[in-house]
């Protein structure tokens, strides 16, 4: 493949296919969606973090005027000893339907308890308050350090610790230990002239999708269930509710609406089981909708977590040794992102000798979901902030001593795999290269930071298919929910291939009744897998359009070219046809022509980013204020350069966010204090100058025009380039996020 | 619960309505009159997704009572675009990328028009400043506020 390739299509700015319906409000959202008959559900949350359910009396909810059904967890069909199998390897049954409405224990604050349907959602609320719950408060537990203690309270009774192949015999919040190695570690840190160890700890931050979770679920008296929702996979919702309910997926089926945000949080259900039960009971649709309170204390945030970085240089730049304890906080049940995380922390370096170990830990908080490049940031944050002061101990500048042990093709990572061909190098030169670095930075209590990170992009199955309309355009039906413009990326990969514009593919979004298996839209994959099944079904549009080809002219089909858009006939007979006139004839050719391609392709080249932050540390609050942020990101191939601009800025925001502010911030009795958008502040655009996205392209030779995933690495570098530029601004080293005010002024000693 | 008689006068529209005090703006505009382009989500007025304009100010439509909102004219995202013309802001936030999920954009683009309706001539950093209560999670808000400026300076230049 040619760097140099030229295209057409590719690496335009089109406008998005959804364009005028997101600007006009006719874009339909999951709570946009109505249907007769329908009625309001409302769910009952735990007031406790952590206690024993002995009672739960829904009489006097059921007696209230206008109530239609109550749930709780005896509506979910006994889930003892079973496992479930999601696709991604079988988990606890009891805990994926626990976690929907709890059984035997409140495991964090806002833990679904019941559900109430009625004729209004007011009714639904009121009657939420007549459920009589009663309640054995059981001591919290809310750090994973805590958590592991010996004598700490525990979650579960029957959760052992699985630990290098080998299972535990008392109870344990730590669900599992593992460890990757590679080299030797001691004869590492021998070679080392200056080794660095630290510690650091990341707080519980939430997505903060804007749309909050949602579902309507009709129960049809022939046993079909419809759920109507937002989510970032129609599949898996099918596939959980398949399991949660023990329901046949061949009766249920998902219709993904509009999706308002989602960077991981809207792949586990949550509400949508609960409309199911509701549904089921009442005989009539029903939608329940969260409110914020619920989505911050109901909805899986990213974990918290408790890092140890040891690392070792020689004098000459060299990074012989690095050793990390990654211990995350899964939240209420088993499974945080630590193996990404471990994936991910030392991944940007070529390093010989390497021991990674990871824990997952149970906490009283909210089971803990995805969160763009789930786990990356948390050691991220540890390993970029030690290479800086490695740096700084060296004298040498942080970039040059990223450029000397950055990983390229050929190196192998210490959980296993080799790089195929990536572009960290690139990101670093176009760091050094771009204005930003060259400008002046010295201004009292001003600072410059520098990190980068890593994230691995998945590839997982996609489907599409392409039906040619008599006009020459055609309509692209595909399984992707489109949270950012995929629609655009993913059509435009087919009007490269068929030589039309990007307006001429129209593309959809359908249910499960209507497309192929098709993953999330997460990992980074929409653009690469599901763009890569829009290219292999426009090849076979382009084949079988040969074929009627070859039938007008009366040719063999080995005698038809393709390309520019047009068809001709080689090797003899001089003729000629339009894509757009031939399609016109299909009819008289053999009828309608479909292309479709399935895919589950294994080339998801890795993302590389490289960020460069100048900060104010206001040393009298301790605000830190952002002046220029610089972004460099290898995109293999931007398909369509604005969206990955915007995905690089949109990641860089949340990771400023993480840095800076963002934290769920607990009381004694492990109750959540700040579950609003006033009191978890995330950043506005009054926080913020414009971020400079630089796209480097160093292409996939996994995806036929280069495509990496662009989503998830640009969240990556930002809490540690910002912790390094704070240290640059007033030489304290901040090892906890966010790096709020309060801490700051701490750390610098002022309060 | 007692309803009350309510006139609305929405994108033009006169709704007479009946409705109960404890129902919001938002919900009257979602709920009541069927206008869903208008979101919810926070509600609690800080994340500004369901801003409309009320009597030509920006308003927060979940912090409003929808029987306090009687008598006045309320214009909603599916009030903007006139004879199959698309606002200028509407153009611009397609043209730019302002949004990607798209959630927030009724809300910023309404904050938006008010204010360039008030004043088009305003700097970045005024913009910035007046944006500061519409939370955009996905933007990052550099192209918004590209889409912003672009269309502030389109409107100067028309006018």
């Amino acid at each position: 493949m040619s760097e140099k390739k030229e295209y057409k299509v590719i690496g335009t700015r089109p406008i998005r296919h959804d364009g005028v319906d997101k600007v006009t409000g006719r874009a339909i959202y999951g709570a946009d969606f109505q249907i007769t008959g329908l009625l309001h559900g409302r769910v009952l949350r735990s007031p406790h973090a952590h206690a024993r359910i002995v009672s739960i009396d829904t009489s006097r909810a059921e007696a209230h005027p206008g109530v239609k059904g109550v749930v709780t967890a005896e509506d979910l069909p006994a889930a003892e000893d079973k496992m479930a199998d999601l696709g991604e390897g079988a988990v606890s049954l009891k805990y994926l339907c626990d976690n929907i409405l709890a059984s035997d224990k409140a495991l964090y604050k806002g833990h679904a308890i019941a559900a109430v349907a009625a004729t209004s959602p007011h009714i639904a609320e009121e009657a939420c308050e007549l459920i009589d719950v009663e309640y054995e408060v059981l001591p919290p537990v809310l750090e994973v350090r805590q958590a592991m203690e010996s004598d700490a309270p525990i979650l579960h009774e029957n959760l052992r610790t699985s630990s290098l192949g080998e299972t535990g015999d008392k109870p344990s919040n730590i669900a599992s230990h593992f460890q990757h190695k590679k080299g030797d570690i001691d004869k590492g840190f021998d070679e080392a002239d200056v080794i660095i160890e630290r510690e650091f700890v990341t707080g519980t931050v939430h997505q903060g999708y804007i749309e909050p979770h949602n579902a309507t679920a009709l129960y049809n008296p022939d046993g079909q269930l419809t759920v109507w929702c937002s989510t970032q996979g129609a599949f898996t919702v099918r596939e959980q509710l398949a399991e949660i309910l023990q329901y046949p997926i061949s009766k249920i089926k998902v219709v993904p609406l509009e999706i308002g945000g989602g960077f991981g949080g809207k792949i586990n259900v949550y509400v949508k089981p609960v409309a199911a039960l509701l549904a089921k009971k009442t005989g009539k649709p029903v939608k329940v909708l969260m409110n914020r309170a619920d989505v911050f204390e109901g909805t899986g945030p990213t974990p918290a977590s408790y890092i140890t970085i040891k690392m070792g240089a020689t004098n000459d730049g060299k990074i012989t040794a690095a050793q990390t304890s990654l211990v995350f906080e899964a939240g209420a049940y088993p499974g945080s992102p630590v193996g990404a995380g471990a994936m991910c922390v030392f991944a940007p370096y070529n390093i010989e000798n390497v021991v990674i170990d990871g824990y997952d830990v149970v906490v009283n908080k909210p089971k803990t979901a995805p969160y763009r490049a789930p786990g990356a940031t948390n050691a991220a944050f540890g390993t970029e902030t030690v290479v800086d002061e490695l740096a700084e101990k060296l004298n040498i500048d942080p970039l040059e001593i990223r450029l000397m042990n950055g990983a390229k093709e050929g190196d192998r990572r210490a959980d296993g795999p080799v790089y195929p061909r990536i572009g960290f190098i690139e990101t670093l030169e176009a760091a050094k290269e771009h204005p930003h670095y060259a400008s002046p930075n010295g201004k009292k209590y001003h600072g410059r930071g520098i990190a980068s990170g890593f994230w691995f992009n998945i590839g997982l199955e996609s489907s599409v298919t392409i039906n040619v309309n008599p006009d020459g355009t055609v309509n692209l039906v595909e399984g992707s929910t489109d949270i950012g413009g995929t629609r655009a990326s993913i059509a435009m990969q087919a009007a490269e291939v068929l030589g039309i514009p990007a307006e001429s593919v129209n593309p959809t979004v359908v249910d499960t009744n209507s497309i192929g298996y098709t993953a999330v839209t997460g990992g980074s994959r929409t653009t690469y897998a599901t763009g890569y099944a829009a290219y292999e079904a426009a090849q076979d549009v382009v084949q079988q359009m040969k074929a009627r080809a070859a039938k007008l002219w009366d040719v063999d089909e080995d005698n038809v070219q393709f390309a520019d858009g047009e068809f001709s006939s080689i090797n003899g007979k001089e003729e000629q046809i339009s894509f757009r006139d031939l399609s016109a004839r299909l009819g008289e050719t053999g009828g309608p022509v479909i292309g479709r391609a399935t895919m589950n392709p294994a080339g998801a080249g890795g993302a590389f980013a490289t960020h460069v932050v100048d900060v104010e540390v206001d040393v009298d609050t301790g605000k830190v204020e952002i002046l220029r942020y610089t972004a460099t990101q290898d995109a293999g191939k931007a398909i369509h350069p604005s969206y990955v601009e915007g995905q690089i800025q949109g990641g860089v925001v949340q990771g400023i966010g993480w840095a800076l502010n963002e934290e769920y911030i607990y009381n004694d009795e492990g109750e959540m204090t700040n579950a609003s958008f006033l009191d978890y502040r995330m950043p506005t655009c009054l926080d913020l100058p414009m971020i400079d996205a630089v796209i480097v392209e160093v292409p996939n030779p996994g995806h036929p025009y280069g495509v990496r995933g662009v989503g998830e690495v640009p969240i990556v570098p930002p809490p540690a380039a910002i912790a390094n530029a704070i240290y640059d601004a007033v030489g304290i080293r901040m090892t906890e996020l966010p790096m709020s005010p309060d801490r700051l002024l701490k750390a610098m000693g002022k309060i | 619960m007692a309803k009350h008689p309510v006139s609305l006068k929405v994108n033009g529209d006169e709704h007479d309505l009946l409705i109960e005090p404890r129902k919001t703006l938002l919900a009257v505009l979602r709920d009541t009159i069927g206008l869903t382009g208008t979101k919810e989500g926070c509600s609690t007025g800080d994340c500004g997704a369901c801003t409309v304009i009320v009597d030509g100010k920006a308003v927060t439509s979940c912090m409003v009572l929808g029987v306090t909102a009687s008598g006045k004219e309320i214009t909603t995202i599916e009030g903007l675009a006139s004879d199959g013309e698309l606002h200028p802001i509407q153009q611009a936030f397609i043209d730019t990328g302002g949004y990607q999920c798209g959630f927030c954009t009724p809300g910023f683009i309404m904050a938006s028009k008010a204010l360039v309706d008030e004043n088009p001539d305003r700097t970045e950093e005024e913009f910035r400043f007046a944006l500061g209560g519409n939370i955009c999670r996905c933007t990052g808000y550099t192209k918004i506020l590209e889409a912003v400026l672009q269309a502030a300076e389109e409107i100067r230049t028309n006018s």
